[in-house]
C-alpha cells in the first residue's frame, strides 16, 4: 500500500496527462460508436442514447449511400490537394527567402505572414466574400481554392522555416567547397535535409484545407461546389446521414495509421543510426 | 573572393578563414530573395490585405442599397453605431466566452503539456499524437459528437439527474455550459502545442536547481517553470482566444438563442439577410477589438516577463 501511494506521488502528473488525453478522445470514440448505430430518423443521428441504440453495419457497407456525400468528399480531397500543392510551393519559397537571405522588408514580410494566423477566420471569410462580390467573381471551386491557399501559406512558412532555421548554413558552403554549383548544393544537400519540414507543412496544409468550414462557408456562395464540411453543415436542416460517422471514423483511422507509421519509421531510423555510430 | 575558395593545395589555415555568411554567389544576386517572396506575398496581398481593405470600405457603404441595386460608398459611420446598438450583447458575450474558454484551456492544457514535456519520457511522441488526434476527424463532426454526448437523453445528463445536480427537466444543450465546453474541447490542442514547445525546451537542470533553492515543488513551479514557459502561455492564449471569439459553429450546434455569438450574427447577416454594410461593420469591429486586445496583452505580458 505504501508503494502504491509513492507510485501515485511520483506519477500523478503523468496520470493526469493521460486522463486529459482520454478527454480529448471521448468525442472521437462517440463518433466511432455512432457509426454502428441506425438512428430512427436522420434527426437523431447525433443522439447518444443506449436505450435506443440499434446496431448496424450499414453505414460502413453503404458509405456512399446518402446522396451527394461521396461527391462532397472527393471535392474536399481535390480542393485539399490543389491548395496544398500551391501553398506548399509558395510558402517554401518564402521561408527560404526569410531564412537564407538578408534583405530590406524582412520585418514587414514576417508581419504579413503572421497576420492571417492572428485574424479570426470569420473576418477572412467575410472580407473575401466582399472582394468576390465587388469584383463579381462567380463563387465555386476557384474562390474556394483561392481562400484555402491564402490561409495555408502562413502555416507552411512557419513549419518550413522552423526546419530550415535548424540547418547549419555551413552545409551549403561545404557542398560548394566540394565544387557543387549553388543549384547542385541546393538539390543534393539542402533540399533532402529540408524535405521532412516541407512534407510536414504539406500535411498540415492538407488537413487545414480539407477540414475548413468557416471560410469555405463564405466563399461557396450559392454554387453547388459542396465540400465535405459544407455537406455536413448543409444537411443540418434535413438531418445528417449516419454515413458521416463512418466516413469520419475512417478518416480518423487512416490519419492515425499514417502518423503512427511515420513515428515508427523515424524511431527505427534513429535506432539504426544509434547502432551504427 | 578567390582566396576564400579552397584550391587543390588548400592549407588548413585557408579553411579556417571562411566566414560564416552566405556564399559569394548568393550574396551577389540581391534580387533572388524578392523573386522567392513575390508569388506568395502577392497572393497574400491580393487575397488577404486587399479584401480586408474592401471589408472596411463595405462597412461604410450606404445600408439602403442591396445586392441587386448595388451599394454606394458614403462614409456611413452610423453603420457602426447601428451595429453596436443591435448586437452589442452578442459581441460582448463572444469576448466573454472566448475569455472563459482561454482560461479553462490554460488550466487543462498546462498540466497536459507539462506531463508530456517533463514527465512524458518514452510516452512523449505517443502523447503528442494524442493531442493532435482530434484533428484527424472533421471539426463539425467533433462538435456534433458533443451534441450527442450532452443531448437530453445522453449519459452526461442522465448522470447529472441521477446525482440531483440537474433538475428533472434540466438540460445541458442550448446552455452556456455546452457552448463553452465545445469551444474548450475544440481549441485545447492549440493551447497544448505551443505550451509543450516551450516546456520541452526547458533545461531540467534548472528545475532541479530551483528545487534546491526554493525548497518545494510549488514555489519552484511558480518562480521558475511558469515564468520560463510564458512565451508558450502567450502563444497558446492567442491561438485559443482569437479563433474562439470568432467561432460560430459551437454556438450554432450546441447553443440556443440565448447563447448566440457574434460569429453567428455576422454569418447570418452576410449569408441569410444579405445586409452587407452592417455585417461588414461587425466584422471590422471584431477584427479591431481583437487586434487591440492582442497588442495590449502581448505588450503587458512581455514586460512582466522582463521584470
Amino acid at each position: 500500500m505504501h508503494g502504491f501511494w509513492r507510485w501515485i506521488a511520483e506519477k500523478w502528473v503523468l496520470l493526469l496527462g493521460f486522463v486529459l488525453l482520454a478527454y480529448l478522445f471521448v468525442p472521437i470514440a462517440v463518433v466511432m460508436l455512432l457509426s454502428f448505430n441506425q438512428p430512427a430518423s436522420r434527426n437523431t443521428t447525433y443522439v447518444l442514447d443506449f436505450a435506443t441504440f440499434d446496431f448496424t453495419w450499414n453505414n460502413w457497407t453503404d458509405m456512399c449511400g446518402a446522396a451527394g456525400i461521396c461527391d462532397s468528399l472527393m471535392r474536399s480531397i481535390y480542393v485539399g490537394l490543389s491548395a496544398t500543392l500551391i501553398a506548399t510551393i509558395l510558402g517554401t519559397l518564402i521561408s527560404f527567402a526569410l531564412v537564407r537571405y538578408r534583405f530590406i522588408g524582412r520585418g514587414s514580410t514576417n508581419t504579413l505572414i503572421f497576420l492571417p494566423m492572428a485574424t479570426p477566420e470569420i473576418v477572412m471569410g467575410t472580407s473575401l466574400l466582399t472582394l468576390f462580390i465587388g469584383l463579381q467573381i462567380p463563387m465555386g471551386f476557384l474562390t474556394i481554392l483561392i481562400a484555402h491557399v491564402m490561409f495555408c501559406i502562413s502555416f507552411v512558412v512557419v513549419t518550413v522555416k522552423a526546419r530550415l532555421a535548424g540547418l547549419d548554413p555551413r552545409l551549403q558552403e561545404a557542398a560548394m567547397d566540394l565544387y557543387a554549383t549553388p543549384w547542385q548544393a541546393f538539390r543534393l544537400v539542402i533540399l533532402p535535409l529540408v524535405l521532412p519540414g516541407i512534407v510536414a507543412a504539406a500535411l498540415l496544409a492538407f488537413s487545414l484545407s480539407f477540414d475548413d468550414f468557416i471560410i469555405t462557408n463564405f466563399v461557396t456562395g450559392t454554387s453547388d461546389y459542396t465540400t465535405f464540411p459544407m455537406f455536413i453543415w448543409g444537411s443540418n436542416l434535413r438531418g445528417i446521414p449516419p454515413q458521416v460517422n463512418a466516413i469520419a471514423t475512417a478518416m480518423f483511422l487512416i490519419s492515425f495509421a499514417f502518423v503512427i507509421a511515420g513515428q515508427l519509421r523515424t524511431r527505427r531510423r534513429s535506432a539504426r543510426r544509434a547502432a551504427t555510430s | 573572393m578567390a582566396a576564400l575558395l579552397p584550391t587543390a593545395s588548400g592549407t588548413p589555415a585557408a579553411a579556417t578563414e571562411i566566414p560564416v555568411e552566405p556564399p559569394a554567389g548568393m550574396r551577389r544576386r540581391r534580387w533572388i530573395p524578392y523573386a522567392l517572396l513575390a508569388p506568395g506575398l502577392l497572393w497574400l496581398a491580393v487575397f488577404f490585405v486587399y479584401p480586408v481593405f474592401q471589408l472596411v470600405m463595405a462597412s461604410l457603404w450606404d445600408p439602403s442599397g442591396s445586392v441587386e441595386t448595388g451599394y454606394t460608398f458614403t462614409w456611413q459611420f452610423s453603420n457602426y453605431a447601428d451595429a453596436w446598438e443591435m448586437f452589442h450583447v452578442q459581441f460582448l458575450r463572444s469576448l466573454w466566452y472566448a475569455l472563459i474558454t482561454t482560461v479553462v484551456c490554460v488550466l487543462l492544457g498546462y498540466p497536459l503539456a507539462y506531463a508530456i514535456a517533463i514527465k512524458g519520457g518514452r510516452w512523449k511522441n505517443l502523447m503528442l499524437v494524442g493531442v493532435i488526434a482530434p484533428f484527424f476527424t472533421s471539426y463539425l463532426v467533433r462538435t456534433y459528437s458533443w451534441k450527442a454526448i450532452l443531448s437530453d437523453s445522453g449519459p452526461v445528463v442522465d448522470f447529472l439527474k441521477w446525482a440531483h445536480l440537474l433538475g428533472p427537466d434540466g438540460r445541458l444543450l442550448a446552455t452556456e455550459f455546452a457552448v463553452i465546453a465545445g469551444l474548450v474541447y475544440n481549441f485545447l490542442p492549440f493551447m497544448v502545442l505551443p505550451l509543450y514547445a516551450s516546456l520541452d525546451k526547458l533545461d531540467t537542470r534548472l528545475l532541479e536547481a530551483a528545487r534546491d533553492l526554493y525548497h518545494g515543488p510549488v514555489r519552484s513551479f511558480f518562480r521558475v517553470t511558469l515564468p520560463l514557459s510564458m512565451p508558450g502561455v502567450i502563444a497558446g492564449t492567442l491561438l485559443t482566444f482569437i479563433p474562439a471569439a470568432g467561432d460560430y459553429v459551437n454556438a450554432q450546434l450546441l447553443g440556443g438563442p440565448n447563447t448566440q455569438m457574434i460569429g453567428s450574427v455576422i454569418q447570418s447577416r452576410f449569408l441569410v439577410v444579405n445586409d452587407y454594410p452592417i455585417a461588414s461593420a461587425l466584422s471590422v469591429m471584431l477584427m479591431v477589438t481583437i487586434l487591440v486586445l492582442v497588442t495590449v496583452y502581448v505588450s503587458t505580458a512581455g514586460t512582466e516577463e522582463v521584470v
